[in-house]
């Protein structure tokens, strides 16, 4: 009895140094195949040794860092800089995010690519590019067994057509910061945006996914109709 | 859930509606007439939302005694020297011309609610259909003993801006070198939670640049405050040495002023100053009591329309309010001043009414780009506004986000003058 109870524990005890272990890397994706998807970024991004800011900046040591502070690369848009203010660091999480959909993280990004839809194609090319950071051991938030989220919206979400006149009302809140003849001080403007950027910034406020306190608890009891209304109303101003 | 998510609005709207009042004023009432006390946070934009959106189909009447209106918010940064004080005033103007609100300058005096008529002190009687009151907050007579109005010169409280913040901010530059300011806080509940806190902050900022050996005494009656941890963070780091607070371990509760010897005495113990700030306990703006709708010191509302609990034909917003979980804050009074204005459409006019939905975030500047931030959302219940979900600054921001979260105040408080005064 004794000696079955021991050898359990000590199975279970194997099995975790393995799950939190180097090895276990390997398990966010296969980097030779991310290696290949890789060449849709390369366009704009180089990585490895002697990488240099092209289009975009060099994605070497991206796993735990700010978003928008590589040196020496000066062509940040104003939003990635903002989130990156607002405590966005490139997690496996939010990577996952950006890359799927670059919208979602940040309205106004320059980084014109209309992501990688597919989940395993992204969680290859992100094990290819964690070879180029840090050993993954050493940075908990890029722990391969984070969660990586479904962040699309789904197609009902988006075609919720929004009531304008409960979005008047629902937009006299976001009125206190957000000015609405768009000008922008300190608080970015949000008049005048296609609807689907609202939307789909609104909801990864909403999850969290997005950072910003702020934006996280206004937008975290806002429903999907609410959040179609209040898109609706701005996108007429 | 899915199934019936479109379904859920419609349905609520008809709900929100069945419930408002039935009569929906007709033709033969004439225009349906909102009275308004009180231009300030709560005031200035419930007027201006009732105007806005009922597209003339309501008679606003706003009556405030003041042609310019000094935000509170920002004063602190007055005296800080981050504002001037012309950048914190703001005049009814608009209000009068572009949204066709009558403002009158007069102080309301006397509320008949059975008549349901305001007289002003200049002897004019205006009728009302809908009453709202947001007259701020006043301050509890013999609240710290030996202070009272008549010694506001002397020991001012600017804790309604204009004049009063101007004294303060004069007496403090021309505080003797090495001098020492004190400050009388408040006890719960109060305008402005972090409002003292911030002031210090300011205070601190503008003695270390004129007069670098001068300290500052906090003595306040109350354990713990709001966004504590990171003032005193702040303190620590840009004004170290100079701030000494004491609390009711040591008898900050049981304190008295001299205006004539300048004196704050702190459990016993006479201490001498050169300016001394006192800012007493309060209570809702004397209108309020004087309308017999206050329970206590404030006056109590149902958070689903901000209708005083005394009366279905009043409304009452802000400072004044006894209503829950929501701090007295001008975010609040502004956020509380769209719920009312909403519902009294509804009733007035039959316009859809929502469900109501309140926020509030209060920025402080601690120094030199570096602002912190405490908020939250909220909700009405049957019983009262209860907070849903809230935020708080870090200890040990770095430098970029507390930049960012200044340069963000700097937004809101464009954002909500534009809010009020349009
Ligand atoms: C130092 C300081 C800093 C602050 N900082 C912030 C901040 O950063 N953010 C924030 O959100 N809030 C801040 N506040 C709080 C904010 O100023 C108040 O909560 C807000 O002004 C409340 O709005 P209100 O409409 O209730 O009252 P008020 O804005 O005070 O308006 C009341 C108005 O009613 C008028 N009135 C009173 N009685 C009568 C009468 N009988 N007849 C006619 N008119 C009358 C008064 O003249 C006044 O103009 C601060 C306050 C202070 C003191
Ligand atoms: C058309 C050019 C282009 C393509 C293709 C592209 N990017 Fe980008 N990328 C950019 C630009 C420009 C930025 C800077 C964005 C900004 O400032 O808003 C950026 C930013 C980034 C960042 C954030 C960098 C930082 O320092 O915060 C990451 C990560 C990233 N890209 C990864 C990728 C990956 C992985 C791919 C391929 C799947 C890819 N990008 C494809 C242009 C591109």
């Amino acid at each position: 009895m004794k000696i079955g109870v021991l050898s359990v524990a000590a199975g279970f005890l194997l099995a975790a140094a393995h799950w939190v272990g180097y090895a276990a890397a390997d398990e966010i994706g296969d980097a030779e195949s991310g290696e290949k998807i890789f060449r849709k970024c390369a366009s704009c991004h180089q990585v490895g040794k002697g990488a240099e800011h092209r289009i975009g900046p060099h994605l070497n040591g991206i796993f735990g860092r700010k978003a928008g502070t590589v040196d020496g690369y000066e062509r940040y848009s104003e939003g990635l800089v903002r989130a990156g203010n607002d405590g966005l660091v490139w997690s496996l999480e939010k990577l996952h995010a950006y890359l799927e959909n670059p919208k979602y993280l940040v309205s106004g990004t320059r980084m014109n690519f209309a992501g990688l839809k597919d989940q395993q194609d992204r969680a290859d090319v992100l094990a290819y590019l964690r070879r180029f950071s840090d050993n993954p051991a050493n940075i908990p938030e890029a722990q391969p067994t984070a969660v990586a989220p479904e962040v699309e919206l789904s197609p009902e979400i988006l075609a919720l057509v929004g009531d304008p006149e409960y979005g008047e009302y629902l937009a006299s809140e976001c009125t206190t910061c957000h000015q609405r003849d768009g000008s922008d001080q300190g608080i970015p403007s949000i008049t005048g945006w296609p609807e689907e950027d609202f939307v789909i910034a609104l909801h990864a406020y909403k999850r969290k996914i997005r950072p910003h306190p702020v934006m996280q608890a206004y937008a975290g009891r806002l429903t999907e109709e609410e959040i179609a209304a209040l898109a609706a109303y701005f996108a007429g101003l | 859930m899915k199934l019936n998510r479109r379904a859920f609005i419609g349905t609520g709207a008809a709900a929100a509606a069945a419930l408002q009042a039935p009569n929906v004023w007709g033709a033969a009432h004439g225009r349906p007439k909102v009275v308004v006390i009180g231009g300030g946070a709560g005031g200035a934009t419930v007027a201006r939302y009732l105007a806005k959106d009922s597209k003339g189909e309501i008679d606003v009447t706003l009556v405030e005694p003041t042609r310019q209106y000094y935000t509170c918010f920002f004063s602190n940064l007055y005296i800080g020297g981050f504002r001037d004080l012309s950048s914190i005033a703001h005049s009814y103007g608009t209000l009068a011309s572009e949204y066709g609100i009558n403002v009158v300058h007069d102080w309301a005096t006397g509320i008949d609610r059975d008549a349901k008529t305001v007289t002003l002190a200049g002897g004019a009687v205006l009728p009302y259909d809908k009453l709202v009151l947001s007259p701020g907050i006043d301050f509890v007579d013999g609240a710290v003993p030996g202070w009272d109005l008549n010694a506001q010169n002397k020991m001012p409280h600017a804790y309604k801006a204009g004049s009063q913040t101007e004294l303060l901010k004069a007496q403090l530059e021309s505080m003797p070198e090495g001098g020492r300011f004190a400050m009388v806080a408040p006890p719960n509940p109060y305008r402005c939670p972090p409002g003292p806190y911030e002031r210090v902050s300011m205070v601190a900022h503008l003695l270390s640049q004129i007069n670098p050996t001068a300290k500052i005494l906090v003595v306040d009656p109350k354990e713990k405050f709001s966004k504590q941890a990171l003032f005193e963070e702040g303190w620590n780091r840009h004004y170290a040495g100079m701030v000494e607070r004491i609390g009711p371990d040591f008898g900050g509760d049981k304190v008295e002023v001299d205006p004539g010897a300048m004196t704050v005495t702190v459990d016993g113990v006479v201490e001498k100053v050169d300016v001394c700030n006192v800012i007493p306990a309060q209570k809702a703006g004397r209108i309020c009591e004087i309308a017999g709708i206050n329970d206590g010191n404030w006056a109590p509302v149902d958070g689903h329309s901000m209708v005083s609990r005394m009366d279905a034909n009043i409304h009452v917003l802000g400072d004044a309010t006894n209503q829950g979980d929501m701090p007295k804050s001008g975010f609040s009074a502004n956020s509380q001043a769209k719920v009312a204005a909403m519902a009294i459409r509804g009733e007035l006019t039959g316009s859809k009414v929502f469900p109501a939905k309140f926020s509030n975030t209060c920025w402080s500047l601690i120094d030199t780009d570096d602002g912190v931030k405490v908020g939250a959302s909220y909700q009405a219940t049957d019983e009262k506004i209860a907070k849903v979900d809230g935020f708080i600054s870090q200890t040990g921001e770095d430098a970029a986000l507390r930049k960012a979260t200044y340069e963000e105040s700097l937004g809101w408080y464009a954002g909500i003058t534009a809010d009020m005064f349009g």
